[in-house]
């Protein structure tokens, strides 16, 4: 039998993707089934199945944000204000540091790998060397605000500072991604357009608002997704900055992906742990559609 | 690569005339807002710095040097990299990393690349469906899929000796963002010129291998980049899966220095050091490469 050209070509393609095909069923979407499963059942990790329970997981979870200092309330709302304190700083940080960086032309390179240096960086050390820099007495943070006079702070000791502090430590991490997108957007902008605007009598902070910021959106719609998802997924540093990386001091720093750890991989309640994954996922959905909805509405050009 | 970006690119001046002060307001070479641009710019890059820096000084500072202040070192020493080299497993660990970061983006570099082009070059039914099947797993955050992945692995002894290596590798081994990354620059690859090849009689797959992914090598290399520096800090799953302390990566065996952290910081800025220079150096080497890399891919994706 003969196979024609585009039967061939059909062969072909299946084949190249083959394994790909194989991979995406058993390694990504038969664990997202198995993962709602998990989460209507008090699941043994060592068995690989366990009781069906329904909602119970979720009514747990449900019931432990009703109890005094709960550390699923705690999660949501730490994470939440990750989100809320990060994204924005990160992003106007990073736009205004790209923008620094477009007036110059000497030692610009220089300045760039300095802002992405700890984006490849592991967050564990990042997390120690700010742990260390934030250090109550021999932090080199304190040393120098007491050099100035001011007075010294707890930093991640205190249930109130830990939280900015952590997210500091996030932006100066994750800052320079965005900076390098925006750079690359900035240079995308035709120059023919601040010509004929500057031609029109337009000042420089007109360009901004006018021609910049406008022709930026899509980017920055694009870096507010990716930073929102990366803030709700925030583990590393937070585990690694609190004692015994439990997300203290008093609950005050500890997120979604700590306690799924800590549920899960401590405790071993793996059936809880499943549910507040699918509760994260739920968050990231519902908040990545709303981003797209309402931020990529302006784009009208 | 594509055209729309070589045509974006000849529109644009280069971005430092864009925001040069108009010819109306006089052309100085020097003017006072390009002074503040580097005055701001080199603030930022000290705040960038300053903790890698701290972090090494500190970490060739012996134990009495921590607490009277001091910025350099009096006396450096290498004591602490022999002290956390003989007590740890940090060879074991570097081996470890270099070698689940190579298969990951080995297989990666391969099997992207190949679905890729597939689904840009390739007519086959169910091919809109494949797509929206791939694509839909970048929904899903890797945290929901943790405990099932744990799962599958203690099920087929992923997580026990040698295994441990794939236990790590295998939720990685394929991506769904690299592919479509891929499958966007196969766009540049002309249609006349695999149907040339196929005249003469070359089989698809060598089609693929001898002349359309040479012809989008700076795609491969910054994919492969950007994967090898994700694996290489991977966190949360290689915690997980790996358990016992010659199958840690970097960030794992590093991560156990936290419960040093009241007494030896020189220790664990040693440790943060080792783990973190090694790629640090490799970034400083490529950066003009991986800069480029990050702003091309960011802004197809």
């Amino acid at each position: 039998m003969r196979l024609t050209l585009h039967q061939r070509q059909i062969i072909w393609a299946y084949t190249f993707m083959s394994v790909a095909l194989v991979f995406f069923v058993v390694i990504r979407w038969y664990p997202t089934l198995l993962a709602f499963n998990v989460s209507f059942r008090d699941w043994n990790v060592f068995e690989g199945s366990g009781p069906w329970v329904g909602f119970e997981n979720y009514q747990e979870i449900w019931e432990d944000t009703g109890k005094p200092r709960s550390s699923v309330t705690a999660a949501f709302s730490n994470t939440v204000r990750y989100v809320l304190f990060g994204v924005p700083s990160e992003l106007i940080l990073a736009l205004s540091i790209a923008l620094l960086l477009a007036q110059i032309r000497r030692f610009s390179a220089v300045f760039r790998v300095a802002f992405f240096a700890p984006y490849v960086t592991s967050a564990v050390a990042v997390a120690f060397v700010w742990n260390w820099l934030y250090q109550p007495e021999t932090g080199l943070l304190n040393q120098a605000l007491d050099l100035v006079g001011l007075p010294s702070q707890p930093f991640t000791k205190s249930p109130e500072q830990a939280l900015p502090s952590i997210t500091a430590v996030a932006v100066w991490q994750n800052i320079g991604f965005a900076v390098i997108i925006f750079l690359a957007g900035l240079q995308q902008i035709p120059g023919l357009y601040y010509e004929a605007a500057r031609i029109d009598g337009a000042n420089s902070w007109q360009l901004f608002w006018r021609i910049t910021l406008p022709l930026l959106n899509p980017i920055i719609v694009y870096l507010s997704v990716l930073g929102t998802i990366s803030y709700l997924r925030l583990f590393a540093l937070v585990q690694n900055m609190t004692p015994q990386g439990r997300g203290g001091p008093l609950k005050s720093t500890t997120t979604v992906v700590l306690e799924v750890y800590r549920e899960g991989f401590s405790s071993y309640k793996m059936g809880y742990a499943g549910a507040l994954t699918v509760l994260l996922f739920l968050l990231i959905l519902l908040i990545t559609i709303i981003q797209l909805r309402f931020i990529s509405r302006r784009v009208e050009y | 690569m594509s055209t729309s970006v070589e045509i974006g690119n000849e529109a644009a001046l280069p971005i430092a005339e864009q925001f040069a002060p108009a010819r109306g307001e006089g052309r100085r070479p020097f003017g006072w807002t390009v002074g503040i641009a580097y005055f701001l710019l080199a603030l930022g890059g000290i705040c960038m710095v300053t903790p890698f820096l701290w972090m090494i000084l500190t970490s060739v500072k012996p134990a009495p040097e921590l607490v009277n202040f001091s910025f350099f070192p009096e006396n450096p020493t290498l004591q602490n990299y022999a002290n956390v080299l003989n007590t740890s497993s940090f060879e074991r660990w570097y081996l470890n990393s270099i070698f689940v970061a190579a298969i990951s983006t080995a297989c990666v570099v391969f099997f992207d690349t190949l679905v890729g082009y597939t689904l840009n070059k390739f007519e086959f039914p169910g091919k809109n469906i494949i797509f929206i099947g791939m694509l839909g797993t970048l929904m899903i955050p890797t945290e929901m899929l943790i405990i099932p992945w744990y799962t599958m692995s203690v099920n087929w002894n992923w997580h026990v000796g040698y295994a441990q290596y794939w236990g790590i590798a295998f939720p990685g081994v394929i991506t769904a963002a690299g592919i479509f990354l891929m499958r966007q620059f196969f766009d540049g690859v002309p249609n006349e010129l695999l149907d040339a090849a196929r005249m003469d009689g070359m089989n698809e797959f060598g089609i693929w291998w001898r002349i359309a992914a040479p012809l989008v090598k700076p795609a491969i290399a910054a994919l492969a980049i950007f994967n090898f520096i994700g694996n290489w800090n991977a966190y949360l799953w290689p915690l997980i899966l790996a358990n016992s302390r010659e199958f840690y990566t970097l960030p794992v065996g590093l991560s156990f220095f936290r419960g040093e952290s009241t007494t030896h910081w020189e220790r664990i800025m040693t440790a943060a050091s080792l783990a973190s220079i090694p790629l640090l150096i490799v970034f400083l080497i490529f950066q003009r490469q991986i800069i480029k890399g990050i702003a091309l891919t960011g802004l197809k994706g």
